[in-house]
Order: structure tokens, then sequence, then C-alpha cells
């Protein structure tokens, strides 16, 4: 009898996901299911899913879930911890969803120190729609609504979501992280876990911004994917904490 | 329960709370903002739960939160603010999800005023959101029946798991009346057994939800909910036939200008006039029977409104071309004055059939 070394987290469901090959949002999904699991909370879970790329979640996690308007997830989730202050609430957003459309959303989610987690997945791009510019799009990077290249002077520099956030009094704890080696993977499992711990313990606002990939629309192959990511998205977007738990006596 | 003298605005307040509401969501507009204050105050004294958002936006997707979450859940804006909501209430409509919304109409278009109008008919009664769906539509024209009509609207909402919009003007939100908070006769109200409170021991997950990206799923969630909005039409219609007698004219007229009608009606009577109303509570579903039914005892119809011209529309689709349907409004904030009615429904009598 072989002995089982490797199974699916019980926090997914038995569904195929519907992600390009080389994307990390498949990566992204599996830490927080892993996290729900290993926290035994997906009994008590409602997640909200976003519309972008990861408009399906609904049909992954293994737990109760809504699916939000366009960048609304968090004032949803504020309406769900609201009145269900006992469960685990999370929202898992792109970059459209977050830090365009729903920038006002999460800011003041964010300022009421809602009790709640945000799984941020930026991969500088929408996705769902076919490769357009998002306001994390790097100066210079082709878009399809940008073919010349983000220019700076026409389009603005892309937004800084954690540390925007992080000069809010409301958030408990705001981290950077990205996926793109077994090292980055493990490290940003374990922000994922403290950051639904810190919303157990009823911290206040957690944010766990994921740099990810989207090869299709960047036109790169996966591995040049995770190369470029980590060669252009990290020098702009450093990875690390930018409010600790610790800090939110 | 005696009597006590309310406020229109804060009679909504007190009717939400009486009725189990336990969360309002809301940003201040004019002029409306005596109801989110009162709730920030008496709210937290009944263990319920005021919170004002960032924007109409945000506040009507707290309510989607809240609602799919189980709670029983209002918000208010006045016209500008409920232009906003309009996407939730779709989102809300198509994951079927039971709320209250109250709107305190103001001038339009645009910025528009903050006096008294009648001109989100066609929001409120013909979508307003994106898609298919309808909500049940109520115009209270007193203070009493604004708050038997907020406690009621909260068990249609849940009785079929679908929004409810409340329609008012500054004019009812403001002015002062004797009220009894009185419950509504009994509804036999679903299980919330679809809400998303965590799958413990159900064994499942639930997902609330508006999207169907296979067409034919699409199709098929819309036939479900028109299965649903046919049902509200047959048993959710309210109205007022008032002095249909022997009407030389039937007056059509909702909320505050249904009041204005009254006075008209006092004023035709002495001079040899008579005059019907024809008072729609629920604006959607929308009496049309009624307007049939009367249209073979009366000579016309007047479609009176704080308005261009809105539910004249669905008066002529209940009139059907039997008898003519004319229109008088005034608009922008604008309050029609009953002489102004009368020397209107002289012309429309006076003048050749």
């Amino acid at each position: 009898m072989a002995e089982m070394v490797f199974k699916r987290t019980k926090g997914l469901q038995d569904r195929p996901f519907h992600y390009c090959p080389g994307c990390t949002h498949g990566i992204i999904h599996r830490l927080v299911a892993e996290v729900l699991e290993e926290l035994d909370v997906l009994d008590n879970a409602v997640g909200v899913a976003p519309v972008g790329c990861s408009v399906f979640a609904y049909d992954y996690f293994n737990c109760d879930m809504q699916e939000a308007a366009h960048g609304r997830a968090p004032a949803v989730a504020t309406g769900i911890k609201r009145t269900l202050p006992d469960n685990v609430v999370f929202t898992y957003q792109g970059d459209g969803d977050l830090a365009s459309i729903g920038t006002a959303e999460i800011v003041h989610a964010a300022m009421r120190g809602e009790k709640i987690t945000t799984i941020f997945v930026n991969n500088a791009v929408y996705g769902m729609t076919g490769g357009q510019m998002a306001p994390t799009t790097l100066v210079g990077q082709k878009a399809t609504t940008s073919p010349f290249g983000r220019d700076r002077d026409h389009a603005g520099a892309p937004i800084r979501m954690s540390e925007m956030l992080a000069t809010l009094d409301g958030p408990a704890y705001i981290e950077r992280v990205t996926v793109t080696s077994p090292a980055n993977i493990r490290k940003a499992k374990k922000a994922i876990k403290k950051a639904f711990q810190a919303q157990i313990d009823g911290k206040g606002f957690t944010m766990i911004e994921v740099l990810s990939t989207c090869p299709t629309n960047w036109g790169l192959t996966p591995v040049e994917a995770i190369k470029w990511l980590e060669e252009n998205m990290v020098p702009y977007y450093p990875l690390g904490v930018y409010k600790t738990p610790e800090e939110v006596e | 329960m005696a009597k006590v003298l309310m406020k229109g605005n804060e009679a909504i307040g007190a009717a939400a709370i009486k009725a189990g509401c336990k969360f309002f969501f809301g940003y201040p507009i004019t002029p409306q903002s005596e109801l989110p204050e009162y709730m920030a105050r008496e709210m937290p004294k009944a263990g319920a739960t005021f919170l004002q958002s960032e924007s109409e936006v945000a506040a009507i997707n707290m309510v989607y939160g809240a609602a799919g979450a189980g709670a029983r859940v209002m918000t208010s804006s006045s016209s500008p603010g409920i232009s906003l909501k309009q996407e939730g209430i779709s989102y809300i409509a198509g994951a079927e999800l039971p709320c209250l919304i109250v709107n305190i109409i103001r001038g339009g278009p645009g910025l528009g005023g903050i006096q008294p109008a009648q001109s989100d008919y066609f929001q409120a009664t013909k979508g307003g959101g994106h898609g298919d769906y309808k909500m049940v539509v109520l115009a209270p024209a007193s203070v009493q029946e604004l708050t038997d009509l907020i406690m009621e609207g909260f068990d249609i909402a849940d009785q079929y798991r679908n929004p409810v919009m409340i329609v008012g003007d500054g004019m009812l939100g403001q002015m002062m009346e004797p009220v009894e908070l009185r419950e509504p006769k009994k509804r036999n109200l679903p299980p919330k057994d679809w809400a998303t409170t965590g799958k413990g021991g159900r064994g499942h997950t639930n997902v609330i939800n508006s999207l169907f990206i296979d067409p034919a799923e699409c199709e098929k969630h819309n036939l479900k909910l028109k299965a649903k909005f046919d049902q509200m039409e047959k048993n959710e219609k309210k109205f007022e036939v008032y002095n249909c007698e022997n009407p030389d004219i039937i007056a059509v007229a909702y909320g505050t200008t249904a009041r204005i009608i009254k006075t008209v009606i006092e004023k035709c009577r002495d001079e040899g006039i008579n005059v019907g109303l024809i008072r729609p509570i629920s604006l959607w579903p929308f009496p049309y029977e009624v307007i049939e039914e009367y249209a073979d005892r009366t000579k016309a119809f007047i479609s009176v409104e704080m308005s261009m011209g809105q539910m004249v529309e669905d008066v002529k689709l209940g009139a059907n071309g039997k008898k003519p349907v004319h229109f008088y409004g005034r608009t922008g904030g604008m309050v029609p004055i009953p002489d102004d009615i009368v020397a209107e429904i002289k012309k429309i009598l006076g003048g050749a059939e």
C-alpha cells in the first residue's frame, strides 16, 4: 500500500481551476485554503470573491462565499463581519478590483479597522478582460490600453496599495509577499496564516498583497513571467511587512 | 400602544427597529439625514448596528453582505444617492437577497434640488439598475402609512428574497403626524437556510451570487426570477379608491400628491364637479386593472405628479385607450397647488371631448 504524501487541501473544492497555465492564482488559492484548514475555520469562514480573473473563487474555496460587484468586496465583507462577528471573513481581490474601482471601499474598510482579511493579488494588469493597463501596471509596461508602454506623464505612476494603507491606523497587519519560488511560497503562506490569526485575535484589518504573474497577458512563458516579476515588479513593489500586529496593542 | 407624534424620517427608523431591523448602512444626504441620525442614536439601544459608510455605493454593498449573511437590513438615501445604489440593487435582486431601501425623493436630474419630488418613479419601478428585475415599490401618503409599510416591507422582502423600496419625499419625511407602530399581518416567512453563516454542520457551502456565465443557465435564473416577480405582481398590489362612485374625472396620484388631490376633491365638489381619486400605494406592482375597471365609470383620468410625467404612462396602460388620460405635474421641488389642479380639471372637462 502506497503512502499518501500529498493530497488536496480540504479548503478547496474538487473542481479544476480555470486559470491559465503558469498563472499563480492557483498557488495563492491553495495557500489560503491550506491556512483555513490548518486554523480549523472552514466551517465558519465566509469569503468574498471579486470581479476579475478570480471571479469564480466561490466555486473553489470550500467555505461559504459571496460574489461581490467589482471593487465592492470590502464593503460586502463589512456587512458580513458586522452581522457575524465570530466568523472568519476574507476578501480575495485582484489589482483592478482593489486598487482601481474599489479604492474607496478598501481604504475605508482599512480605516475602520474591519476585522477582515484581504488577499490582494497584484499582477500589474487587468487579466480577465484581456490585458488592459491597471493602476499597478509599471511605467513602460505594455498593455492593450498602453500599447506604447505606460507613460508616467499621461497615466501616472503605479499605486502602491500596501504602503498607502499602512499609513492608516486601522490596519493591524499588512505584508507584501510573492510566490515565485518555494521559499517565497513558504513565506507567503506564513504571512497569510498570520493575517487570519490576527483577525481571529480581533486585532483589526489585515491585508496580504501577493505579487502574481500573468504569463498570458504579459506575453511571456511561465518561467519568463516569474523572472520578469522578480526583476521588474519586486524592485517597485518591495516585499516585506508594512504593518505588524505586534504594533497594534 | 398609544399614538405618538413623530416626524416622518424618524418614524421610518422607529418602525424599522420595531420590525427587527438589525443593521442600517447609510450616507448623509438631504432631505433624509434625520433618518441615519435617528438610527445612529437609537439602534445601539436596541442591540442593533448603525454604520455610516464611505459612500452610497459602499452602503448598498454592505447591505448585500449583511443580507447575504442572513440579517434584516436596510439603507436609505435620496435621489442622487439612490442612483449610486442602482448597481448594488441589481446585484441584490440578482442574488435574491431581502432588504429594505428608502428613497426620500428630491428634485432632479443631476444634483437637482432638495425639495419634494416624484421624479424617480421610472427609476424605482422600471428597473433603475441593469438587467431584468423588479422590486415592490411602496408609496405611503401619511406618516402612519409610512410606518405600516416599512414594517410590512421587511416581511415582503423576506418572503420573496427580493429588495423592497419605500418612496417618499421631503414633505413626508419632515411632517409630524400621530403614529402607532402596528404589527403587519403575519406572513409565512421561509427560513434563511441559504445565508452564508459558515457551512458548519450544514455539509455543503452556501454561495450568494448573481453570476451565471453559461447563457442557458443565466436565462434559467431569469425565468426563476420572473416566476417570483409574477407572484409579487399577483399578491402585492395595494391601492386606495376614494370618492369614485360617480366621478366626472378620476385623478391618479400617490404619496404627497394624493393628499393634495383630497383637497382638490373638496374644492371641486363646491363647484359641482365630482373628482375621484385612485391612489396607487404599490407603484410596482401597479394597479392597472383598477384603472381599467374605473375607465368605464369616468369621463377621463388625470395623472397628477411631482414630475414631468412618469406614472402617467402606467395610467395610460391601465386605461387601455378606453378614456383619455391627461397629465398635470410640477417638478424640480415645486409642489402642485390645489387651485391650479382645479383649473386644469375644469379646462379638461370644459374642453371638447
